[in-house]
């Protein structure tokens, strides 16, 4: 049964079982590898994308739920709150192997653009459930606050 | 290539325990007892006394009220709970606007409507169009069987009158999930029919709070 949804700006469609997470049909189908596995489980926020907006873990999301939605992942992530995190993530070097990266830029992204001003308190919330097995935890607070401050002007 | 970098990243992860945790934590919970019965109001006929009725059968309701899978989202604190033992929600999320989560985080970002099987191990993510915490005003989590009937009553606090909570009880969807939570997880007692008959017979014989 092929699924319709807007993924990364263009009209796309999925022939696949409706029960296929999202996850598998942005790498296996569509080739976009920049969403990692993690844990299939929704418990590390590798597999992060937008769903209409807002953050979804795309491993424990059906395909039958996006159809008719709008997904963007890492590669289609655009905006001024985008281009500040990554010029802050460039700036100070957050990757450390970098598997978590993406899950973790589309999580900041969402809370800057709800949150421009964050506080620390609202970066550990909206950034809890996006683990780091290499622990760059810190540089990424860092960095969030730096995007917010630039976007400032 | 694909499946290759999966493993890797899997692997990754397993390391933080994180995969196991949840394993562990889902064995118990299908270890622990089976759904224990719910009696109706009938199986109550024989207590003569209407007050003692009315106790009997709150505490026979209270089999629900205090099941896991409705205390973890009636918790004291800010933070929902999981599993049969009611440990802290993992990952840590916060109640938020209309106990809805944060932004960046909402409860949205990992419940769907419905329970989703996950793909790669047993178990499943629960999931309902209502998915949120019950108001702080509501938290039962820790409290004695009287003091939550108390809360219930007590208008200055509870949002719902007794008939309303009757329809809650009987009818609210959310409510109704416990009954149905997924696979890895332990249903509430009984059915939601019994549930609301039982409420709806507490109601009618002066819903009487058990003392303590
Ligand atoms: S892979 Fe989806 S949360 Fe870990
Ligand atoms: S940078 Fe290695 S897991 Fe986060």
């Amino acid at each position: 049964m092929a699924i319709r949804f807007e993924l990364n700006g263009k009209e796309v469609s999925a022939d696949v079982e409706p029960d296929t997470p999202l996850l598998w049909v942005l790498r296996d189908h569509f080739w976009l590898t920049g969403t990692k596995f993690g844990c299939g489980i929704a418990q590390c926020g590798a597999c992060t994308v937008h769903l209409n907006g807002l953050t979804r873990r795309s491993c424990i999301t059906p395909i039958s739920r996006v159809e008719g939605g709008t997904v963007t992942t890492i590669e289609g992530i655009s905006g001024e709150e985008a281009r500040a995190i990554q010029d802050a993530w460039v700036a100070l070097d957050v990757p450390q192997c970098g598997f978590c990266q993406s899950g973790q830029v589309m999580s900041a992204t969402a809370l800057l653009r709800e949150i421009p001003k964050p506080t620390d308190e609202n970066i550990d919330q909206a950034m809890a459930g996006n683990i780091c097995r290499c622990a760059t935890y810190v540089r990424i607070r860092k960095a969030i606050h730096r995007a917010s401050d630039s976007l400032e002007g | 290539m694909n499946r290759i970098v999966i493993a890797i990243g899997c692997a990754a992860l397993v390391s933080l325990g994180l995969c196991l945790k949840i394993g562990t934590a889902i064995a118990a919970d299908s270890e622990a007892a089976k759904a224990q019965t719910l009696q109706s109001p009938e199986d109550f006929a024989n207590i003569r006394d209407e007050s003692k009725r009315s106790v009997a059968m709150f505490n026979e309701m209270g089999k629900v009220l205090t099941h896991p899978r409705c205390v973890s989202c009636h918790p004291r604190g800010d933070s929902p709970l999981q599993g049969m033992d009611l440990h802290k929600h993992e990952p840590p999320i916060v109640r938020g606007a209309g106990g809805m989560g944060a932004p960046g985080m909402r409860c949205s970002t990992c419940h769907d409507d419905d329970n989703v099987a996950f793909s790669t191990e047993e178990g499943s993510i629960p999931g309902h169009p209502g998915w949120r915490l019950a108001p702080k005003s509501m938290a039962w989590e820790g409290k004695s069987l009287g003091e939550i009937c108390r809360q219930l009553k007590d208008q200055d606090r509870s949002h719902m009158t007794l008939e309303e909570l009757q329809k809650h009880n009987a009818t609210d969807g959310l409510v109704g999930w416990g009954w149905h939570p997924g696979e890895g997880r332990i249903p509430v007692s009984g059915t939601q029919e019994i549930f609301g008959e039982l409420t709806q017979a507490w109601i009618d014989t002066g819903a009487v709070c058990p003392e303590g």
